[in-house]
């Protein structure tokens, strides 16, 4: 099956920068693709490849099949949606929509009721005539988004639409933006650089830093299966362990993960009797509403704990002993 | 260590006025922030209350007022016998050629300030910027007088423009121009089209900077987002930047439009001897010695430039100011 979207090698250097550096990436049709990574890491680089905003130093890239190279963005059937939404403001709402359409030629009338219809699709029916200064911060993303469904692209790209949003309209727009997604059956491209964002949303992820693919998969993988400390530390905040640590546990010498919340905290006096811990002492605790982190120091070794909100907790200062299941501890691929 | 021990000398909370009369002013003055807009506005508010706008309305008053025509004294009873003067074929044939030459240097330079300003905003970084300024800026800097007659002296039939046209073997094409009705003369000196080309480079900067302005206030991303939306380059042009670039024009053109309307001195030195406004204004109040029909005169570009602004307004030209 021919990939939505595919990098063959595709690099973009600016100057001596290599924002993209020999990329290859396959992104299947009707995916939710996410792009994880912190900024400078290239992923919105990547997309405004595929809008052609940018263009490649070298490498390939393929949308649906044909080759993206030289070809200008508004001859690509490609849509985005922009980190700041970029409405335009000498036009209404339903012009704002309206516009990919105008351009394309298709009538007043016409036009007028497809953006009413891509309106009502993002709940905003009857907003038309409003400009988009009168619009809330949600209110305009949704715009943005009929605006670019309007046009029925074969992909549509998302750099960071949730991240002006407040947290509460942020978990509902993950939400809408997933059954929008599956409904239309559009390839989404998701640029983000909240892993939390990226594992909830998409089907797969793309972990990115300085200008390469870290990992693909499923957020499953990603989360519980990092192939490098890189992926663990940025995705979940894992605690890395090093391969000297690793071999105790799991006789091999290698880099390891375990995620916070396979850490068990218990007090040094019950946990002494088990023989396996390991003994470290609590450093400080930082509650977190549903959860508690607890930081620990395990011989100079810094580990992050997660445990439920409601445990009893030793004091600070106090020594503990950690204890958590083999199969928890994940091996890297990272040579040691 | 502890905070207490990086502060070893507590200050009190609140602090002690300064005293004195700088001190009380300083109080009241942030007390009272109307009291120092008033102080600050007085002065330039008297000037131009009284002494600018009075002056303007004691000159506009007297177009209301007639002159004897056997002993060329003035008549001070109200009348509109000037204003019947006013409108008579030489005179109103005077407005025509003047808000004709203003319309069509203003079109000029927004069509030559577009492009130059586009460049300024849109990628002109650093230095660049810094030349682009400084060559908007450098020809306000030299004389007005000397920037005429320099450009006289460049027109002129044995000027350099000429020359170069010779050199080139163009002259045909000077020739063929000067020749037409209205525009052409005996050179370029003494033809609209010089006193054109004169008032398009001497009132140029004052379009570009306002365009500049304007399109710098629009964010990249929209021509981006017009592009992504499948919009040409042309298109782009006409849906986002010019719609967004209007205010700035329409700006830029207030300058151009009524700095043609009131000068006297370029088609004086450059053109024909047919007259404009100006010249009009100029030697009516001076050879003639008819101060009401200068009056009467200057009336003109201003209803002209009221009835402009008004448009301009409701195109929110001055949303950009």
């Amino acid at each position: 099956m021919t990939s939505a979207v595919s990098f063959q090698k595709a690099s973009r250097h600016f100057g001596s920068v290599r924002a993209v550096d020999a990329v290859d990436l396959e992104i299947a049709p009707g995916e939710f693709f996410a792009m994880l990574g912190p900024s400078g890491s290239g992923k919105t680089t990547c997309l405004r490849l595929i809008a052609g905003f940018e263009q490649l130093t070298s490498g390939s890239i393929s949308i649906f099949g044909e080759r993206a190279e030289g070809v200008p963005p508004y001859r690509r059937n490609v849509n985005t949606v922009f980190q700041d939404y970029a409405l335009f403001p000498h036009l209404n709402v339903l012009d704002n929509v309206a516009y990919g359409l105008m351009v394309k030629g298709v009538g007043k009338a016409q036009r007028h009721k497809a953006a009413e219809e891509a309106l009502s699709l993002v709940r905003l029916p009857g907003y038309g005539a409003r400009r988009p200064g009168q619009l809330s911060g949600g209110q305009r993303q949704r715009v943005a988004l009929a605006r670019a469904l309007v046009n029925q692209p074969k992909v549509l790209l998302l750099d960071e639409p949730l991240g002006a949003l407040d947290l509460k309209l942020r978990e509902n727009m993950q939400e809408e933006l997933k059954s929008l997604q599956k409904a239309l059956g559009i390839t989404f491209v998701f640029v983000t650089h909240d892993q939390g964002e990226a594992l909830s949303m998409a089907d797969r992820v793309a972990v990115f830093n300085d200008g390469k693919i870290m990992q693909i998969g499923t957020p499953e993988d990603i989360y519980q299966r990092p192939k490098t400390r890189f992926v663990a530390d940025f995705v979940g905040s894992s605690n890395v362990l090093p391969p000297d640590f690793v071999q105790r546990y799991s006789g091999q010498h290698r880099w390891g993960s375990l995620r916070p919340e396979s850490i068990r905290v218990g007090r040094a006096a019950s946990g002494a009797t088990s023989g396996e811990g390991v003994s470290a002492r609590l450093v400080s605790t930082n509650y977190l509403g549903a959860t508690t982190k607890l930081a620990l120091d395990a011989d100079g070794l810094r580990l992050h704990a997660i445990v439920p909100a409601g445990t009893t907790l030793p004091a600070e200062g106090e020594a503990v002993v950690l204890t958590f299941n083999r199969e928890h501890l994940h091996l890297m691929d990272e040579p040691a | 260590m502890t905070i207490a021990a990086l502060n070893p000398n507590p200050v009190p909370a609140i602090l002690p006025g300064s005293g004195g009369l700088r001190g009380a002013l300083s109080d009241l003055f942030w007390r009272k922030p109307n009291v120092l807009l008033l102080l600050m506005l007085l002065p330039p508010v008297l000037w131009l209350g009284i002494v600018y706008i009075g002056s303007l309305f004691a000159l506009l008053a007297q177009s209301f007022f007639s002159i004897d025509e056997f002993s060329g004294l003035i008549n001070r009873e109200f009348t509109l016998k000037t204003y019947g003067d006013l409108f008579q074929a030489a005179n109103l044939d005077i407005i025509l050629r003047t808000v004709t030459m203003a319309a069509l240097v203003t079109l000029a330079s927004a069509v030559i300030a577009f492009p130059i300003a586009y460049y300024a905003a849109r990628y002109a970084r650093g230095r660049w910027k810094a030349l682009f300024y400084l060559g908007i800026m450098l020809p306000l800097w030299s004389s007005y007088l000397v920037k005429i007659y320099a450009w006289k002296l460049i027109l002129a039939k044995e000027g350099i423009l000429t020359w170069l046209l010779a050199k080139l073997h163009l002259l045909w094409v000077l020739d063929a121009w000067l020749s037409l009705p209205v525009v052409g003369g005996n050179s370029l000196s003494v033809s609209f089209t010089g006193t054109f080309i004169v008032f398009v480079y001497v009132w140029l900067p004052f379009m570009i900077l306002p365009v500049q302005a304007a399109l710098e206030r629009v964010p990249g991303n929209l021509v981006e987002a017009s592009s992504d939306l499948g919009a040409s380059p042309g298109q782009t042009f006409r849906n986002v930047l010019f719609p967004l670039a209007l205010p700035g024009i329409v700006a830029g053109s207030i300058f151009t439009f009524s700095l043609t309307l009131g000068d006297y001195i370029i088609p004086q030195i450059i053109g024909t001897s047919r007259l404009f406004i100006g010249q009009a204004v100029y030697s009516q109040q001076g050879t003639a010695g008819n101060i009401p029909l200068a009056a009467a005169f200057t009336v003109v570009p201003i209803v002209i430039m009221g009835f402009y602004l008004w448009g301009a307004k409701r195109m929110g030209a001055f949303d950009a100011l």
